[in-house]
């Protein structure tokens, strides 16, 4: 029996727009508007879509990195227990922000330059209870080998490291407090294609490990198709399609998600693709377009497109549960 | 076959290893970054002397500063007299050695304690930002918009010349100056992606912004530091020259150039003037080959 692990409802990120003299608020960015989502214990859930679309935005706004202007986060815990997350307190989110992590993008400016690695990993463990010097060197040491590095790397400079090797301690601060699911920021985007393959399979592998769950943000539906268990596209700060990776892939519903996937490479001559060219640039965030907010770059778009917007509804593929927001499906919806 | 000199090399680097000698010095990395800084190394030691020299003087002269002696006034330099007389006789070297107590006293005090401030209240208001940036920045314009030397004017013409007007004075007006540049740093150090993973963890702010973010934004400010010590004790001369500064009667490296406002002196008796403003312009570039050799060595992405 699949159980959720977090529960978003309606999470919204609006970034006010300033202008003029007195700084007066003139729009907003809806970054994120609107999400509504399952996330369940030991899934990989693929969250893709094109820069700008909010997919950061929607990873950071969980951990609160980023605060929700409106909607909710809810953990649910081993025990049921469910805990709202974005009206806590700093100090309650405190046993909260050790289930939830994060890798981060850029290998580069993960780390931080002036502490050895132990140096910038031990406050977190110093805060969450372990006293002892050589405890912590110990738990930082042990993932330090989990992630087939020396232990002696932990007394090493940032800037000694290469990015792949930066990415796996990365990796080993976002494991350093046992979280249960880690938010992975394109964690793999800004590395070779050789070392990406690398640090994907050490992903997975700790994931059977430890018993992880992923949020894996991504631009590349290459590596989503491979590693996660459902895919969530993003669109303008919402989500357009909802589905098991293989459904995603084999009964796409969403004209937009057809699009990606025709925009994958494949490694055969002989394989005619039918390349979908969408036109134009995705449109403000400040200023959305009426109706469905994909209508004015869709080849299919119709006179309803333009004024009514779709919700996501909820279909049937392969005997699978598959949402997507468009008002040109045909097939039947389930409620 | 023969090893060459290589290859014994690299044994002994492996012996060393296997016998974990290897990389047993337990000094900073910081610190031997600066020892191979030839010019900073040269600075540390002149200012070490200057410094020394100052606080020592009575062990180093047998004169007192203040003492008048009609009987040997504008003598040249000579054995009694190391950098000769002045037109009381009070013996120059002397008086170089005395003045340098308060002049650096007050350019070095003047110039860490704005920085301690500037640094304290730039990192939080940096990082934080929002309402406690705005009227932090705001307070700054307001005092650094005064010009200096009316400040010391109005303070001196309410409550007199004073050492520690001055010093009250130069931390006024010089605290905006670092803390504009501690927080320029902050803001862009606050968006890095190691702050962000401080922040997933909850830590304090405190802890996030004076532990974890200072270091990453002290190689700017320690070379200001330098550069405002420097600026200090050369305001602190000008004052002083003008006879603003400290009182007349207190021997500084500014008061004793006072003499050069006289032509007469300027042109005739060179060792009123000259040695002291030697010794002002050698212990400035000293500190600021010291704050040269300081941001090398906490940039911990340069080699040393």
């Amino acid at each position: 029996m699949k159980k959720e692990i977090l529960k978003l409802r309606g999470v919204k990120v609006h970034f006010p727009v300033q202008a003029g003299v007195f700084n007066r608020v003139v729009g907003h960015v809806l970054a994120v508007d609107g999400v509504d989502l399952d996330i369940f214990r030991g899934e990989v859930l693929g969250l893709a879509g094109e820069s700008g679309c909010g997919k950061t935005t929607l990873g950071k706004a969980i951990l609160r990195l980023v605060e929700p202007t409106d909607g909710e986060v809810k953990y649910i815990s081993l025990d049921d227990n469910e805990t709202e997350l974005t009206s806590l307190e700093k100090k309650e989110m405190d046993p909260f922000r050790k289930k939830l992590q994060i890798v981060f993008q850029d290998p580069h400016s993960s780390l931080n330059p002036s502490f050895t690695i132990f140096g910038s990993l031990q406050d977190p463990l110093k805060k969450f209870g372990i006293k002892s010097k050589e405890e912590r060197r110990k738990i930082i040491g042990d993932l330090l080998e989990a992630v087939n590095m020396r232990r002696e790397y932990m007394d090493r400079y940032p800037h000694e490291f290469s990015g792949g090797q930066r990415q796996r301690i990365g990796i080993v601060r976002a494991l350093c407090l046992e979280p249960e699911l880690i938010v992975c920021d394109e964690a793999v985007s800004a590395l070779d294609v050789s070392i990406q393959a690398q640090v994907l399979k050490l992903l997975m592998q700790l994931k059977k490990e430890k018993n992880l769950t992923y949020l894996f943000i991504t631009h590349d539906l290459s590596v989503t198709e491979y590693l996660c268990d459902r895919i969530a596209v993003m669109y303008l700060g919402r989500i357009v399609e909802l589905c098991d990776s293989e459904d995603l892939y084999n009964n796409t519903l969403h004209p937009y998600s057809e699009a990606l996937i025709s925009a994958i490479p494949v490694a055969d001559l002989d394989k005619q693709t039918k390349r979908i060219v969408l036109e134009g640039d995705v449109p403000s965030p400040v200023n959305p377009p009426k109706g469905c907010p994909f209508h004015p770059r869709c080849p299919k778009a119709t006179d309803i497109c333009k004024t009514e917007v779709p919700t996501l509804k909820k279909y049937s593929t392969n005997g699978n549960e598959h949402y997507a927001s468009c008002h040109l499906i045909d097939l039947p919806e389930i409620s | 076959m023969a090893k060459s000199s290589l290859d014994k090399k690299f044994d002994q680097i492996r012996k060393r290893e296997e016998e974990k000698t290897f990389s047993t010095k337990k000094r900073s990395r910081i610190v031997n970054k600066f020892l191979n800084n030839r010019l900073a190394v040269l600075g540390l030691i002149i200012f070490t002397i200057i410094i020394l020299a100052s606080i020592f003087a009575p062990l180093l002269s047998p004169y007192d500063p203040m003492r008048v002696d009609l009987r040997s006034m504008r003598q040249p330099p000579s054995f009694d007299h190391w950098f000769g007389t002045d037109s009381t006789g009070r013996d120059v070297f002397t008086r170089v050695l005395f003045g340098g107590r308060v002049s650096i006293f007050i350019g070095l005090g003047s110039a860490i304690l704005s920085a301690v401030v500037g640094i304290a209240v730039g990192c939080y208001a940096g990082y934080k930002g929002g309402w406690i940036d705005v009227i932090a920045l705001r307070i700054s314009e307001i005092f650094m918009s005064f010009p200096q030397i009316i400040l010391v004017l109005l303070l001196v013409s309410i409550t007199g010349q004073s050492l520690f007007n001055l010093m009250a004075i130069f931390i006024l007006t010089g605290w905006g100056g670092m803390y504009r540049l501690a927080r320029a740093r902050m803001l862009s150090l606050r968006e890095e992606e190691y702050v962000q993973a401080l922040r997933s963890f909850g830590l304090s702010t405190f802890t996030i912004c004076y532990k974890h973010m200072l270091p990453n934004a002290l190689s700017p400010i320690m070379v200001n530091i330098t550069l405002s010590t420097a600026m200090f004790i050369l305001t602190e001369a000008g004052l002083s020259f003008l006879g603003l500064g400290v009182p007349l009667n207190i021997p500084t490296w500014g008061n004793i150039l006072n003499v050069a406002q006289d032509i007469l002196i300027l042109q005739n008796y060179w060792w009123m003037w000259g040695p002291v403003g030697i010794v002002i312009s050698v212990f400035v570039l000293c500190v600021n080959f010291i704050g040269d050799g300081l941001r090398d060595s906490t940039d911990p992405s340069q080699q040393g």
